[in-house]
């Protein structure tokens, strides 16, 4: 695979290649659908009321492209993101202690929670623009991929072997070349990794985000979200089918577009590597690098990056003592004004709340949140005894595990609610207990990350392992208990985390669901803050949104990170 | 810029520590000191090695000369001005290559040019040179995970050589690898230093093997630990190229051997204490396996009790960082003495090697609650209460007081790990209780 690694090997002059073929019409098409999406997005709001959203299939293509559009926009926000705050909270010690506990917070937020309280003031800052509305999407997006981004790229720079900095410290690379030589590199694939899980969680949201009413305020943006929204309140079942099909065409074009390049090339970053592990291949990837054209325009953009590392030069080691006095200085700055802003908001937050909400609402939230806590346990649990066993089975069966280990990554990234109109026409019919039957959605889109984790852990089990349990004839129950379960479950706690995450978030959307004019609601937390934004009563929204974020917080606090670091802990075959 | 390595000592020297000491804040606000009160002068054409085992502080010391960190108290001079960050002129080789794996091995090398701003045609003739004089011709664009050990510490030398530097730093450069490879590493480095073919003028190594030091340093400076200190320097005026098969070089490492295990003259009085003789000892994490190898293969033929350390050391393949631990972990326990370089078995030791299993765990149970205060007072406590049980906290809460936590931390582990082998208590890692129960 080495036409992957050696870009500048190739950079001799000679005729075009078909890599440059490929690599051009790659480039003049992204730079054709940039323009082309991006047109409709200064216009005047009424643009939207003058075209409404349509559910002619031929349309589709259109709001798919914006769809996109959305999700790259949000995932270049949390990249820039990521390369400050995580960059600020791992560079200085003083900072990190507030700025990471903050970010575990915000990672606790649901997702949709941010949109509602947020729309209005996104709303407000183009008024009269489509903008406004697009930047309450794109923001939705970023929240669902920002967080956790930010945490891995934290996570790496804390982690960056010392030999590895004293070296490029004696060589006397300045700050800016430190970071982008080393800290970024060494950080890529584990970044690279959380965006495609962001990502898959980003097309739940952007979908979500694109049709969305807080009390008067009504957003409909062209868009897939917009389109399935539209397919439901006329119940056309054929128009949902089609935009299924459409997500599934995005999903497939973006991770062949994207991701499978970005995995392939952030492989060269990976730090330990045994030299015979297979390197992930992409023709995308391929492609761009053997073509001469590109590799001209990187070195220019290379060059271009020196200019700029030129230009911020700090020189390390040129930091005296006193730069490292002000720098406390600074740090204790820093804190009052932290300290003082935590002051400001728990005030506002009383001002705002108590002259409306009395300790009924608290207690009320508090007891919906319990049941909506039953509801995504009870899910795990049920997904759990499902897909353990299955993923265990698969993931010993390497030929097996080749095929389903894609579908189930691909079931992850497909944005769940669009099923939901299928479950509801369902659940209308059988007249069935919505209280018990809506749950499942919760849960229709998360449990694939419990199975693909379960698949990874199975098949990373040493062949020597299975070698004795065959030799001593371990088998059946023994085996599951001795062998099977032990050895896949730091994996299985990971997926369920993040199932368990995921699920929260969809019960927004997933405890309240309508098919035309049908309108399904099961008692819970999720279904409290969703009426709540429809009647855009924003006391109700943030008391609902807090104590949701309390509830993940304290689930993942007292269960779900002493449960991950027993299972690294006792279980992990290093 | 090829020096001659032999040069007169009347120029003016290339670095010049003086009185440099190293200390860290600990937990509880006290000082712990790890290099105390350093002096050292190295002048062009000399090859300067700094011996010790680890904990010993030459490693800190050099990161002190590599301007890596700074000094507590005392200075570092180079070419006569201080050191106050990474100089140009000074660069250094890591124990672990520390090449960035994404950049191959000519961007590697190109690296320390490229921060230097030199220009591009520059720095592709000099990258080459250096890769062409480390002998890594046709290596230019691997990655380094394509390459084995000794071809990667090369990208390190050539990394380390593009740069023109006038002292070489090396830390350790050949002890992550296998034997063979590194004398071939460290015979072609003495050979492109003799021929004075490397643009360095002074090199200083930091190393744990004495065979090492002696085959490639001009002057030895010996560690000590707790707190890191140099306690002796050895010139070594044997002709190069060395060889080890000399008696000449035997007898250096015979000496340098005896200087190592010494036992220590001085009475420690110094704010840091330094490994105590009450539970604030320092206990060394050595297998209760070595102990018992070295015990049997000293008591056995040719050795019959008594044992020369270095022929110890080759017959067992055994570092000093593994083989002084555990001779002197031995001599803790009376179970044997070291003395000018030798180790000799007490009585008990001989009773030791002969015996059975159940037996020799008796005696090592006895041993290690008469000799090692802390072993008897992690006993007495379990004994004491009434559930026979106590947290890991309690016990590492007193060390704490004497030691930094990582040693603390080192030192109940090394305590753990030899109570299970004489089964005079038990501990579960799961909960961190000592206790007295067996496990079911």
């Amino acid at each position: 695979m080495s036409t992957t690694r050696t870009a500048w090997s190739t950079a001799s002059r000679g005729a075009p290649s078909r890599f440059d073929l490929i690599a051009l019409i790659l480039v003049i098409g992204l730079l054709a659908f940039l323009a082309a999406t991006s047109k409709g997005v200064m216009a005047p709001i009424t643009s939207l009321d003058a075209s409404p959203v349509s559910l002619n299939p031929w349309m589709l293509p259109g709001y798919v492209a914006r769809t996109t559009l959305r999700m790259l926009a949000g995932l270049s926000l949390s990249l820039l993101f990521t390369f400050t705050y995580a960059t600020w909270a791992a560079k200085s010690p003083r900072a990190g202690r507030v700025l990471i506990p903050v970010l575990d917070v915000l990672q606790s937020v649901p997702i949709l929670g941010f949109i509602s309280v947020t729309v209005v003031f996104f709303m407000s800052l183009a008024p009269g623009r489509v903008l406004g509305a697009e930047f309450a999407a794109v923001f939705a997006i970023f929240t669902s991929q920002a967080w956790n981004m930010a945490f891995s790229f934290y996570q790496s720079l804390r982690t960056v072997p010392n030999e590895l900095i004293e070296a490029s410290r004696s060589f006397r690379l300045s700050g800016w070349s430190r970071f982008w030589r080393l800290e970024v590199p060494f950080g890529m694939p584990p970044l690279v990794w959380n965006m495609m899980m962001s990502m898959s969680g980003g097309w739940f949201f952007v979908v979500a985000s694109e049709a969305i009413s807080v009390g008067p305020t009504t957003v409909t943006l062209p868009g897939i979200g917009a389109y399935i929204d539209l397919a439901i309140r006329q119940k056309d079942l054929h128009a949902v089918g089609y935009a299924i099909l459409a997500m599934l065409a995005v999903i497939l074009v973006y991770d062949q577009l994207l991701f499978r390049p970005l995995v392939a090339w952030s492989d060269r970053f990976r730090f330990e590597s045994e030299p015979g592990a297979p390197v992930p291949n992409s023709w995308v990837l391929d492609a761009l690098a053997g073509s001469r054209l590109i590799a001209r325009a990187l070195r220019r953009l290379r060059g271009f990056g020196r200019m700029i590392g030129a230009a911020v030069r700090v020189r390390p080691g040129s930091q005296s003592v006193d730069t490292a006095m002000n720098a406390e200085n600074l740090d204790r700055i820093a804190t009052t004004i932290v300290a003082l802003l935590l002051g400001v908001a728990i005030w506002q937050a009383v001002r705002f709340l108590a002259p409306e909400l009395g300790w009924h609402d608290i207690g009320t939230t508090l007891g919906l949140g319990a049941l909506t806590a039953i509801r995504v346990f009870v899910l795990i649990a049920l997904a759990s005894c499902i897909w353990v066993p299955v993923g265990i089975y698969v993931g010993l069966r390497p030929k097996v595990a080749r095929v389903v280990q894609p579908i189930a990554q691909f079931l992850a990234a497909f944005p769940a609610n669009l099923l939901f109109p299928v479950a509801v026409a369902a659940i209308v019919t059988f007249r069935l207990n919505a209280n018990i039957w809506l749950s499942p959605l919760m849960i229709l889109g998360t449990q694939w990350y419990i199975l693909f984790n379960v698949i990874a852990g199975a098949s990373a089990m040493p062949g020597e392992m299975r070698h004795v349990s065959n030799n001593f004839h371990v088998k059946g129950w023994l085996w599951w208990r001795k062998i099977g379960l032990p050895a896949v479950m730091p994996f299985y706690v990971t997926g369920a985390i993040t199932a368990s995450g995921g699920s929260w978030n969809a019960a927004i959307v997933a405890e309240v669901a309508s098919w035309g004019d049908e309108h399904l609601s099961a008692t819970g937390l999720g279904s409290y803050i969703a009426n709540a934004t429809t009647d855009g009563d924003f006391h109700r929204i943030v008391l609902g949104v807090v104590t949701m974020s309390l509830y993940v917080l304290l689930i993942n606090r007292l269960l779900w990170r002493p449960l991950y670091y027993y299972a690294e802990r006792k279980f992990r075959l290093s | 810029m090829n020096a001659q390595p032999k040069m007169n000592a009347d120029t003016q020297p290339l670095l010049d520590v003086v009185h440099a000491r190293k200390s860290f804040t600990k937990g509880d606000g006290g000082e712990l000191l790890v290099l105390e009160d350093v002096n050292l002068t190295v002048r062009p054409g000399e090859v300067v090695g700094l011996l010790g085992r680890s904990g010993s502080g030459k490693s800190t010391l050099l990161r002190l000369i590599a301007g890596l960190s700074k000094p507590s108290g005392g200075k570092v001079n180079y070419l006569g001005t201080p050191v106050t960050g990474p100089a140009e002129g000074i660069s250094m080789v890591f124990q672990s290559f520390a090449l960035f794996p994404w950049l191959t091995v000519y961007e590697n090398v190109a690296l320390g040019l490229e921060a230097m701003h030199v220009a591009r045609d520059e720095i592709r003739r000099r990258s080459l040179a250096a890769i062409d004089l480390i002998g890594l011709d046709g290596f230019e664009s691997a990655y380094p995970r394509e390459l084995s050990g000794g071809m990667r510490q090369r990208v390190g030398f050539a990394r380390a050589l593009v740069v023109h530097p006038n002292i070489l730093l090396m830390d350790e450069p050949f002890s992550a690898l296998d034997v063979l490879t590194a004398e071939t590493l460290r015979t072609d480095f003495l050979e492109l230093w003799s021929d004075g073919r490397m643009p360095i003028k002074g090199v200083i190594l930091v190393t744990h093997n004495i065979e090492e030091a002696v085959q490639m340093c001009d002057r030895i400076l010996v560690f000590a630990t707790n707190p890191g200190r140099i306690v002796s320097e050895i010139q070594v005026t044997i002709p190069r190229p060395r060889d080890r098969n000399d008696p000449a070089f035997a007898g250096l490492v015979e000496q340098i051997y005896v200087e190592m295990t010494a036992k220590k003259g001085r009475t420690t009085t110094r704010i840091s204490p330094a490994s105590g003789s009450g539970i604030d000892m320092i206990l060394p994490r050595v297998s209760s396996n070595i102990l018992a190898g070295l015990l049997e293969t000293v008591a056995a033929p040719p050795f019959s009790g008594r044992a020369d350390l270095p022929e110890i050391a080759s017959e067992l393949t055994l570092e000093i960082d593994e083989l002084f631990p555990a001779a002197e972990t031995l001599q803790m326990l009376r179970f044997a003495e070291i003395e000018g370089g030798d180790i000799h078995l007490l009585p008990e030791g001989i009773a030791f090697a002969d015996a059975e299993v159940d037996e020799r765990k008796r005696l090592f149970a006895r041993h290690l609650l008469a000799y090692v205060p802390l072993a008897a007072h992690v006993r007495r406590v379990l004994d004491e209460r009434r559930t026979h049980a106590a947290p890991s906290s309690r016990f590492l809460d007193e060390l704490e007081d004497h030691m930094s936590p990582e040693v603390a931390e080192e030192t109940l582990r090394a305590l753990v790990s030899w109570a299970r082998y004489a089964e005079i208590f038990a501990y579960d890692d799961e909960t961190g209780q000592f206790s007295l129960e067996n496990p079911t």
